[in-house]
């Protein structure tokens, strides 16, 4: 036990760096920035693994431990419980007196044998498992409560239930993000998602073979008050089949309300506005056309984003790059921080934008970030005065690039939402194994374990009529003040049923003799 | 939004004006509660036994052998626990007023006062709720009103199970107090609408269970802390000495082994419910984000909480580290519950991050 309250305080105090440190995998941007802002500690951390304190080897070493110890404590545990359930209450001690619960009497007229009877009697009356010594000097011995150490045991090892889930979590759940425009669908292969995380033995290639596509996606956000900006519904509508050629079906998916396909859930996890352009590069050709996701910033959905035309001619059919990159601002204002955003939802929307051209590294065959424009060799388009070229853009407003190079315009908005699918078949496991911790951890609190020992002898006092001495004693794990109560209701009990063995001897006596 | 309409609106000033009420309320009764120390008396018994370090009142209420018929190391093994080191202790004080029928009379003041502003401040909360239709548990201000709720009426309950805590009233309205002034001023935000991650009901179990948690909790630790306290007044006396300056105080109290069985009691009876809490957050998290553990900041200090109270029930059935050992355990588990709740609220961000605060 001492060594499991050790291990338990050091996983505890192991979990602690997990929460003031911004982890990778969870929070890869704050991670990034606490990189920056402590070069020297993070060296440090890195190589303690600080940044990803939950799949560390001290980690999983201080929670192995404990369990192997808690192993080690609970099988041979379970063995003496099922040896415990078998055998009987144990002798009653010699001295009884001793005992924290203890009453004694002395029945005059009673029968040592009918009184030991009446105290099993009484003792099975309330349940418990009783033993009687021999006669004469006899005892009876009950025990009640097996159900404490039943639930103790289910608990701990409910805890490797626990531990089982999460072990079948990590390695055959999958999870994957999606960033779905209005209108556009999803089909559940690990090739359509941005980004995909099977478990260490899951591969990917037996997804639930569902398809989704995004209808509509609405938000309702405060108008007004100190919360104002502050959301109050989300939904998107989407329309689904449920596997190949079935009848699609319309579904809404909000914040806590998952759609659920065969064990695969579909959380809405976010959402944000794709401004919607046309690229017309030197020829006057659209080089580019469509809705491109911006990425929010922050919580009035100040978003930044990049349009990328990679296929575009500068003015003689040259092959010349075009990109793009800036602000998409919702509800716009310019103050001395710059653009910002005022409100979430599209009041008065504009786009900022700057623009290059050149070698924007669309033809390396590098895969590139979607949402990053690689500007190391192209060129930034310049004002007369030498000044960056920007523009900001209003629905339906059109940004002419200099020199003839070509045309930006905004045409629209239009919204997406980030889904998150996930299949997590540990679920159940945890669930389970979770109801039977609570069930387990109530027993082992409440159920009282408790002994209960009668004791009869003949009585030796000074006066002279025979008689017995009854003494009732208790004993229970952890001390209560229920204890008393009962070996006091028991004891009650029992001379009531030795003085009535009493009366009926005494009557049938009073009748035999005249 | 209908949040807007000039009926929540007057609800929501009424839910103010209640809360500034039951701590006007509150207030009166934690000085009647201070007035009832100051004007009670260490009470004859306790003084004679300050006075007479040997003890001859003593008695020593727990046996003091352990008992035959049990086999160490088994599982039947049925020792009582006695949690008192086996001194010969003074006997318990007859709480805060001692003998004095005047500091009685203060006292059950105090607890009528605290009573009256526990309707306040409930029907504070109710408004609030009703205000905004929803439950009144959104951000830190709510949460804050809420948990103090808790514990106040674990602290009344404690009162009406006829156990004489009167001697609880002082540090725990101090705490009310001081978890309701900071709730008015620096934590209030005007009440508003949930953000979509809070729509579920699941809001209504697990924070429920979470606040009721925290309000026994933190009647526990204050039991801890006086049986800190009281134990050390205890061996201070047994070895002859007057116990400090605090020594009226410690003598008033109910013995130390009477203050760790309360506040082991108190424990136990929450620590499924606040298991409860922690697996129904998991559950809400499998619903809303699809994982059941991700450990988020918060759900990293309540598993750390989880733990620690869990270290302090096994540390009470330990062997050497019963007593002032597993008392420190108890205490050090209530602090990371308090960290959990203002810290990780307002240090750390995370998924959990909607205490709400104003920002600046
Ligand atoms: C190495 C691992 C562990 C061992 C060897 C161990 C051993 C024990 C034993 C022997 C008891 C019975 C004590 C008694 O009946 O008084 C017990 C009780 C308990 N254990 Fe553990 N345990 C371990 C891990 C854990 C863990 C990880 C938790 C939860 C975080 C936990 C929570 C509890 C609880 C709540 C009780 C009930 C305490 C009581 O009866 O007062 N245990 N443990």
């Amino acid at each position: 036990m001492r060594t499991a309250l050790v291990l338990l305080l050091l996983l505890a105090l192991a979990a602690v760096p997990g929460s003031l440190v911004p982890q990778q995998e969870r929070q890869p941007a704050q991670a990034a920035d606490f990189r920056r802002n402590n070069p020297d500690l993070s060296n440090v951390l890195d190589t303690l693994g600080v940044f990803n304190v939950f799949a560390t080897p001290w980690f999983a070493a201080v929670y192995l431990l404990l369990f192997v110890s808690l192993a080690g404590c609970i099988v041979p545990r379970c063995g003496q419980y099922l040896r415990a359930l078998r055998a009987h209450p144990p002798t009653a001690p010699r001295v009884l007196s001793r005992l924290p619960e203890h009453t004694y009497w002395i029945a005059p007229a009673a029968d040592a044998d009918d009184a030991l009877r009446a105290a099993v009697d009484v003792l099975r009356g309330r349940r418990f498992r009783v033993a009687a010594g021999p006669g004469g000097d006899g005892w009876v011995a009950a025990e009640k409560g097996y159900l404490r150490e039943a639930g103790n045991l289910v608990f701990h090892l409910a805890l490797f239930g626990m531990l089982v889930a999460l072990a079948i979590g990590n390695l055959f759940g999958t999870t994957g993000q999606k960033l779905i425009l209005q209108g556009d669908g999803f089909t559940n292969t690990s090739t359509q998602y941005d980004d995909f995380t099977p478990g260490t033995l899951a591969t990917g290639d037996d997804l639930e073979p569902f398809s989704f596509r995004l209808k509509s996606f609405h938000a309702a956000y405060q108008p007004t008050g100190p919360q104002r900006g502050t959301a109050s519904a989300f939904e998107a509508r989407i329309s689904y089949t449920a596997a190949e050629g079935a009848t699609p079906r319309d579904a809404r998916v909000r914040v806590n309300e998952p759609l659920e396909v065969n064990g695969t859930k579909v959380f809405l996890v976010s959402h944000g506005y794709a401004p919607v352009v046309t690229v017309r590069d030197g020829k006057g050709d659209v080089a580019w056309k469509g809705p491109v996701a911006f990425l929010p910033q922050d919580n009035n959905l100040r978003s930044v984003g990049v349009v990328k035309a990679p296929d575009a001619v500068d003015a003689k059919g040259r092959p010349d790059q075009l990109g793009f990159t800036g602000l998409f601002l919702p509800t716009v204002q310019l103050d001395a921080n710059g653009w910002v955003s005022t409100f979430p939802a599209p009041d008065d929307p504009v786009l900022v934008l700057t623009a290059y051209h050149g070698d924007l590294g669309m033809n390396s065959g590098i895969p590139q970030n979607v949402y990053q424009l690689d500007t190391e060799r192209a060129t930034q388009f310049r004002n007369a005065d030498g000044t960056p070229y920007a523009k900001a853009l209003r629905p339906g407003d059109r940004m002419t690039l200099p020199d003839g190079a070509g045309s930006l315009s905004f045409d629209g908005i239009r919204q997406w939402a980030g889904f998150q699918v996930a299949r997590d078949p540990s679920n159940g496991t945890a669930l389970w194994s979770s109801v039977a911790m609570g069930a387990g951890l109530c027993a082992s609190l409440f159920v009282r374990r408790r002994r209960v020992w009668v004791r009869v002898r003949p009585h030796t006092g000074t006066d002279t009529s025979s008689g017995i001495e009854i003494e009732v004693a208790g004993l229970e794990r952890g001390s209560s003040d229920r204890l008393g109560e009962e070996v006091g209701e028991i004891a009650a009990e029992l001379r009531v049923r030795t003085l009535a063995a009493c009366h009926d001897t005494s009557n049938s006596r009073t009748q035999e003799r005249p | 939004m209908n949040s807007n309409s000039l009926a929540d609106q007057t609800l929501a000033q009424l839910s103010n004006w209640l809360m500034y009420s039951a701590i006007a309320v509150y207030l009166m009764a934690f000085l009647a509660a201070c007035a009832e120390w100051a004007f009670g008396n260490t009470g004859r018994i306790a003084r004679a036994s300050a006075t007479d370090p040997a003890g001859s009142v003593a008695r020593d209420d727990e046996p003091s052998a352990p008992v035959g018929g049990t086999t160490p190391g088994s599982t039947s093994v049925l020792v009582p626990t006695s949690t008192t080191v086996r001194r010969k202790a003074p006997p318990g004080g007859h709480g805060a007023a001692g003998d004095s029928p005047r500091a009685d009379v203060l006292g059950r003041t105090s607890v009528s006062l605290t009573l009256l502003a526990f309707v306040l401040h409930a029907g504070s909360i109710v408004t609030r709720g009703l205000s905004v239709a929803r439950p009144p548990w959104g951000n830190m201000y709510e949460f804050s009103t809420a948990f103090a709720l808790a514990a106040v009426g674990a602290y009344l309950a404690v009162l009406a199970l006829r156990k004489n805590v009167r001697w609880l009233a002082v540090p725990i309205l101090l705490s009310v107090l001081l978890t309701l002034g900071l709730a008015v001023t620096i934590l209030y935000v005007d009440s508003a609408q949930l953000v979509p991650a809070l729509h579920s009901y699941w809001l209504w179990i697990h924070v429920s269970a979470a606040i009721v948690s925290g309000g026994v909790f933190h009647i526990g630790a204050v039991v801890t802390l006086l049986f800190i306290g009281r134990d050390r007044w205890e061996a201070a006396v047994a070895k002859g000495r007057a116990g400090g300056r605090l020594a009226t105080v410690w003598g008033r109290l109910p013995s130390a082994g009477s203050l760790d069985k309360l506040s082991y009691r108190l424990n136990v009876l929450v620590f499924p419910l606040w298991t409860f809490a922690v697996i129904a957050g998991a559950v809400w998290a499998e619903a809303a984000w699809g994982r059941y553990w991700g450990w988020d900041p918060k759900e990293t200090w309540a598993f750390i909480t989880w733990v620690a109270y869990a270290a302090y029930l096994h540390a009470r059935a330990t062997a050497g580290w019963k007593g002032r050992r597993a008392a420190c355990l108890g205490l050090i588990a209530f602090s990371t519950f308090v960290f959990n709740y203002y810290g990780v609220n307002i240090f750390i961000t995370g998924l959990h991050s909607y205490g709400g605060l104003p920002t600046k």
